[in-house]
């Protein structure tokens, strides 16, 4: 039996690679500065989806909601299996918090056909994990967080083994539900030619307007816009155009996107410093060691 | 949604299983009192499960004044429906002003659930809270009395302070250990206010089929000498060393997100942001860099000696001991001159 699964995807600056020069003076991190990545643990989410699509047969849809450069998440996504992809891309979404965000990604879901819908157990940019149960809880469905395998599928029910921190419990629960999957879940598949080659030039309406401009530079407005209809319809033949939609699309209700869907505030922001201590130095030599461990019994720090 | 409110009580979700209180919630009491005193209001404990009544005594000798108490053979397993829903029962009708979780895997998967439904704000794994004000820039508006909400961000690199005054109730997981559990009071008394749960079946829509503990094997928390290895330790082998030194003082085995990934030893020894937090008597670190997310676990060690051959290695920015040396050679001394002197 097919199951249609969703698999939320975000781009997420690469929080590994920070160093003192992506840190601004006012001790907020410079974005810009750092690679842009595919959050790791949403792999493992397409993953378990890909897997699911293998077995079972279905599709899998890979939705993120960011930048128009969030595309490349959904292009990584379809060379990797993924049969369509969906960027919600608007100003309005912009400080949005997971509670905004969560409205956001449940308004595009709920127009999609899903029995079970992925998301990673959290972002590397928040580690929040608020985002998947948010959304469950937004579309009305069960979550099961913190996701290790999925051990059975049969009559529209799942059996999964979920980490609760210091043990395992196995999980089951009827379609539709949301999963949120950890980093030890699977090893994610890289991408495969064979899909790579049929969607190579997957491309957001954005990013077709941006190379018809590009191929015709001196040319009026109308000659673009065909150019860009001619890109689309060739694009289309490989299901390679990826979806773009806007807050008004998917029917969002703006008070609750955005900076006014969201509860929460930046009150401060504090880079870390290390305020140096008053330090001993002591020497590596015999003599060195014996004294500070001397010392150390002495104050009672050990007995 | 609950209209603005500050004027109810703090809460803290007093997380359980299988009639077992978890350490975290404990840990949250000594806060949600101070928060509580500043504000003037009384803290309540939110207390869910079947046949847990003796455990609201409990939460009462820890701090609170109230427990909200909601027994039903459906609350007998965590799920993240069924307790959501009689959380946000709770808070409709009792509209507290601030309520917080542990940052446990059952907190961090119950809390955003209940923020979804009441459209509040939830800021995770937060590692301190305080009571503050907060000027809107542009409006120049005051708010006072808010729940101020610190956490690292972005990896560790930076510190946040988060804050809602829009919607209430003010939510926030905390991690786990940062907060000094309080001493329990056998004499105190409070309230114990029963609750039902009215679940119906589509509020339980999982079936848990089996349940393994894994006893976690150290004890990072409640040890008194902490001898941590990290990537410089160099090999699995070379961490007898670390083993040893722990070994003679009596204490226990700490380790670098590093070292834990290079395969020294297992996930359960991590500490820092990502992993336990400790603040042993003394903490002897070798072969460690000092990254802000290892320093995040630990800083609050009485005493930190720190091993490192790099004489400019941050670590050496809080420790309180420098010994610029080759661990390999410094520890074995180390251990000699303590089994020569006691
Ligand atoms: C989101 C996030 C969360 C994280 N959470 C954690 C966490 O919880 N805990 C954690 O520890 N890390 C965490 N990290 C990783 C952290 O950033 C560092 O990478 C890690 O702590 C470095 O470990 P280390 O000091 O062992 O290794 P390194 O940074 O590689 O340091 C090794 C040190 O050993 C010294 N050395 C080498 N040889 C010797 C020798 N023979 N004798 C003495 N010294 C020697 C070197 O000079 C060096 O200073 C996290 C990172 C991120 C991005």
């Amino acid at each position: 039996m097919p199951y249609n699964c969703v698999v939320l995807v975000k781009q997420v600056p690469d929080t590994k690679q920070i160093s003192g020069k992506v840190m601004k003076d006012d001790g907020t991190v410079n974005r810009a500065a750092l690679p842009a990545i595919f959050n790791p643990e949403d792999l493992n989410a397409l993953e378990l989806a890909l897997q699911i699509k293998d077995k079972f047969g279905g599709t899998v849809t890979a939705v993120t909601m960011g930048l128009p450069t969030a595309a490349e998440v959904l292009r990584q996504s379809l060379f990797r299996g993924a049969d369509d992809a969906v960027l919600i891309t608007d100003r309005r979404c912009a400080a949005s918090d997971t509670l905004a965000t969560s409205y956001i990604l449940s308004c595009a879901v709920k127009t999609l056909k899903y029995d079970i819908v992925l998301c990673g157990r959290q972002a590397i940019d928040g580690d929040t994990a608020q985002v998947g149960p948010q959304l469950a809880e937004k579309l009305g469905i069960p979550q099961i967080s913190y996701v290790e395998n999925l051990s059975d599928l049969k009559d529209n029910r799942l059996t999964v083994r979920r980490s609760i921190g210091n043990g395992h419990q196995i999980v089951r629960c009827k379609l539709p539900v949301l999963l949120t999957v950890l980093d030890t879940a699977n090893e994610p598949r890289v991408n495969a030619a064979k899909h790579m080659m049929k969607h190579k030039k997957a491309l957001t309406p954005i990013e077709i307007q941006q190379k018809a401009r590009a191929e015709l530079p001196d040319a009026d407005e109308a000659a673009v816009a065909a150019k860009a209809q001619e890109i689309t319809e060739s694009l289309s033949k490989t299901h390679s155009v990826v979806k773009q939609w806007n807050l008004d699309d998917i029917k969002a209700d703006l008070t609750w996107c955005g900076v006014s869907g969201s509860p929460t505030k930046v009150n401060r922001i504090q880079s870390v410093v290390l305020a140096a201590k008053e330090i001993r130095d002591v020497e590596p030599t015999e003599q060195g060691i014996t004294d500070l461990i001397h010392e150390l019994i002495q104050d009672n720090t050990i007995a | 949604m609950i209209k603005v409110n500050r004027n109810g009580e703090v809460w803290v979700f007093a997380e359980q299983h299988a009639g077992q209180m978890e350490d975290t919630p404990l840990e949250l009491m000594g806060r949600a009192r101070t928060l509580a005193d500043t504000l003037k209001v009384p803290v309540g404990a939110v207390l869910l499960g079947h046949n847990i009544d003796g455990l609201a005594q409990k939460m009462i000798q820890f701090g609170a004044d109230k427990v909200y108490l909601v027994e039903d053979a459906g609350l007998k397993d965590y799920q993240a429906t069924s307790y959501a829903k009689v959380v946000c029962h709770l808070i409709e009708k009792f509209e507290p002003q601030i309520v917080l979780y542990g940052a446990t895997v059952t907190g961090r998967d119950l809390a955003p659930r209940i923020a979804s439904t009441m459209k509040a704000g939830l800021t995770a794994d937060c590692t301190d809270l305080r009571i503050g004000e907060h000027k809107v820039t542009k409006t120049g508006e005051l708010h006072e009395n808010l729940l101020l909400q610190i956490r690292p961000a972005f990896g560790g690199n930076i510190i946040a302070t988060i804050i809602n005054y829009e919607r209430w109730p003010q939510m926030a997981t905390v991690r786990e250990g940062v907060m000094v559990m309080p001493q329990p009071h056998t004499t105190r008394v409070g309230e114990v206010i029963h609750e039902k749960a009215n679940l119906t079946p589509e509020d339980l829509p999982l079936e848990i089929l089996e349940e393994f503990k894994t006893e976690r094997k150290v004890n990072l928390k409640a040890a008194n000498i902490i001898v941590a290895g990290g990537a410089g330790v160099g090999s699995r082998d070379n961490f007898k060393n670390i083993w040893n030194l722990a070994n003679c003082l009596g204490g226990a085995v700490g380790a670098t997100r590093a070292a834990i990934d290079l395969g020294y030893i297992d996930h359960d020894h991590q500490i820092g942001q990502t992993g336990t937090t400790v603040r042993p008597k003394l903490y002897i670190a070798a072969g460690i860099s000092g990254a802000i997310q290892h320093q995040a676990g630990m800083d609050e060690s009485q005493k930190i000696i720190a091993i490192n051959t790099d004489p400019e290695a941050p670590i050496f920015c809080y420790a309180h001991y420098k010994i610029v040396g080759d661990l390999n050679m410094v520890i074995p001394m180390m251990v000699k001159a303590i089994r020569e002197k006691i």
